[in-house]
């Protein structure tokens, strides 16, 4: 019983953590599904965001200008692998990996050292896990705030030509559409939202960490996932998905929480993670190499089958009778 | 209206794989013409149509429209003023989005692309009315994604979308050849529609000769990045399979050796 009531009362937290990683979730989905790009800068953004957001903050500058400032601090990170991608000819997910490893030297500066608290006591910042209930609500907020906006912009002719780029690029060429602005347009978009996140935890937990971005794609992975899994079946609504994919931060969170009450090693929590977004990301294709035989498919194997049986008896008796034969 | 000088283009220049895959080609389009384009596989007519459409740059030589030189404009600049239909019925359009989308992408060819929305129910009006002349009952359906199509259904939406912003130039590059006999020649129906009704200019490479024949004003043959054989006016009106296979052997010396050509 004790145990079940320290689950519940562990619940707002999880969720307010969920909805914080829901809002970089949603940065991995629109690199990861619309633009088609997984992009690893997000390692480095959501921390850059975190730092930016700490520093500013306890520098007395106002709370929601140190957001503002580390979205646009995220979307400079997004250019820069954009700007690596597109102008450089780097590989995707290369350039996000080099952005990621920059970032880490960018952040420990801003920082100024490996962490930083910052006391929501004595400073005003917009959520806290003091208080976790309007955190909750707080987040809502920003998480409605973001798919709306999403949204309306992925409905405009500049969106319209982003989801173009990501999904035929010969097709965006011939349209006349530039698929490199509309590449770094993606990332400093994700960035932005990545970054924005970043700078909302950091004020959830107290503290700017310079390994908080650590697997931050894993999770975003995961909550696109579990998102898909739910949003499919119910509505293929853009703005519905997107819902579902900052839902599927909040699930992530929740079994989070249920396996740490459990009494799983938190250490493990990472493996977990990453096994978990590993068995979804190849079940498409495990699926479609394995088990999508049509009836036709089927049929043909079938027959296959009971040829190489046939053919296979066939050799025997012919052995058979060829031994009989040596006999004889 | 289009020029091109001296083009040549090597792939993998200097390996073992090296092909030359246009040999110093010149041809002139005048307003209006319709040409087809023939030959042999490797022959060359899809490179020089990307040579047109900017895919890469030339080796060396010039593409010149309207006299503007536009050898080294992107390809998506150069969209503004071609319209482009591919081989592979899935390249055309956007499978994950709905049709309209298409559409609306392609209304807003060679303008910049804002905030506005995306598309207006006004133009919603305009796709229906356009849709309707495809006689494809797809104007029914404009919230469908292009993936669930048919082949010969998305051709003819490349088509629409191709031509939808008057092009100065209209690139088919063997359209109607990953479909059935019988949708291949619905949407080569639309292709003459179009090219009569917006007076357009285009390029049409294709594998068959009858088809080669029966449609366009002009008739070029390709054989090894060349361009062998160039009939125009009385002459190719006047044109059979027969001649055209005595034309090529005298032109490349060699006898014409491809069936799908024959036969398709």
């Amino acid at each position: 019983m004790d145990f079940l009531l320290g689950l519940v009362r562990s619940m707002p937290g999880a969720i307010a953590l969920g909805l914080i990683w829901g809002i970089m979730a949603i940065g991995v989905y629109v690199t990861y599904k619309i633009l088609d790009i997984a992009d690893l800068t997000v390692d480095g953004s959501i921390c850059t965001g975190a730092c930016v957001c700490a520093v500013l903050t306890l520098n007395g500058v106002n709370v929601w200008v140190a957001v503002i400032a580390a979205v646009i601090a995220g979307m400079l990170t997004g250019f820069v692998t954009g700007f690596f991608h597109t102008v450089l000819g780097i590989p995707a997910i290369l350039a996000g990996i080099l952005t990621q490893l920059m970032l880490w030297s960018v952040n420990l500066k801003i920082l100024g050292k490996a962490n930083l608290g910052i006391n929501a006591r004595v400073l005003k910042v917009i959520v806290t896990q003091l208080d976790k209930n309007k955190a909750v609500m707080t987040l809502i907020g920003f998480v409605a705030v973001v798919i709306v906006l999403l949204y309306l912009f992925f409905g405009t002719e500049l969106g319209c030509s982003l989801r173009a780029t990501g999904c035929n690029i010969n097709m965006s060429h011939a349209q006349g559409i530039n698929t490199n602005f509309n590449k770094i347009l993606g990332l400093v978009l994700s960035n932005g939202l990545v970054a924005l996140s970043g700078a909302l935890l950091a004020q959830y937990q107290g503290f700017a960490d310079i390994n908080m971005g650590r697997g931050a794609i894993v999770i975003g992975l995961a909550a696109v996932i579990i998102g898909e899994a739910i949003c499919s079946h119910i509505s293929i609504n853009f703005g519905v998905r997107l819902a579902g994919v900052a839902a599927g931060g909040v699930i992530y969170y929740i079994v989070y929480q249920i396996v740490v009450a459990i009494g799983l090693d938190p250490e493990l929590l990472k493996m977990l993670s990453a096994l978990v977004v590993t068995m979804f990301l190849a079940v498409p294709y495990v699926k479609s190499k394995y088990f999508s035989y049509t009836p036709k498919f089927k049929m043909e194997r079938k027959m296959r089958k009971i040829q190489a049986a046939t053919a296979k008896k066939e050799a025997k008796l012919a052995k058979k009778a060829a031994k009989k034969g040596g006999k004889a | 209206m289009l020029e091109l000088r001296h083009i040549k283009k090597t792939f993998n220049a200097g390996t073992v794989n090296e092909k030359v895959a246009l040999n110093d080609i010149n041809l002139t389009l005048e307003d209006g013409d319709f040409v087809t384009i023939i030959g042999g596989n490797g022959a060359g007519k899809s490179t020089m149509l990307n040579a047109v459409a900017g895919v890469w740059l030339p080796d060396s030589g010039s593409v010149i429209v309207d006299g503007v030189d536009i050898t080294d404009m992107p390809e998506y600049e150069r969209a503004k003023f071609l319209g482009r239909v591919f081989q592979d019925p899935r390249m055309g359009t956007a499978t994950d989005m709905w049709l309209e989308e298409n559409l609306a992408l392609a209304r807003r060819r060679g303008k910049s692309r804002t905030l506005r929305w995306a598309i207006t129910r006004k133009e919603r009006d305009e796709y229906r009315d356009m849709l309707k002349e495809l006689d494809l009952g797809l104007e029914h359906r404009l919230t469908t994604k292009m993936g669930l199509f048919s082949g010969g259904q998305r051709q003819a939406v490349t088509l629409l979308m191709a031509t939808m912003q008057k092009p100065k130039l209209l690139l088919l590059d063997e359209h109607t050849a990953a479909l059935d006999p019988k949708t291949a020649a619905k949407v080569l129906e639309l292709t003459d529609k179009f090219i009569k009704e917006g007076n357009l200019t285009a390029l049409m490479v294709t594998h068959n000769m009858k088809d080669a024949i029966a449609h366009g004003n002009r008739l070029i043959m390709m054989n090894q990045g060349k361009i062998i054989l160039d009939i125009k006016g009385e002459e190719k009106k006047n044109l059979t399979v027969e001649m055209l296979l005595a034309q090529f052997a005298k032109a490349s010396g060699t006898e014409f050796m491809n069936d799908r050509a024959l036969l398709g």
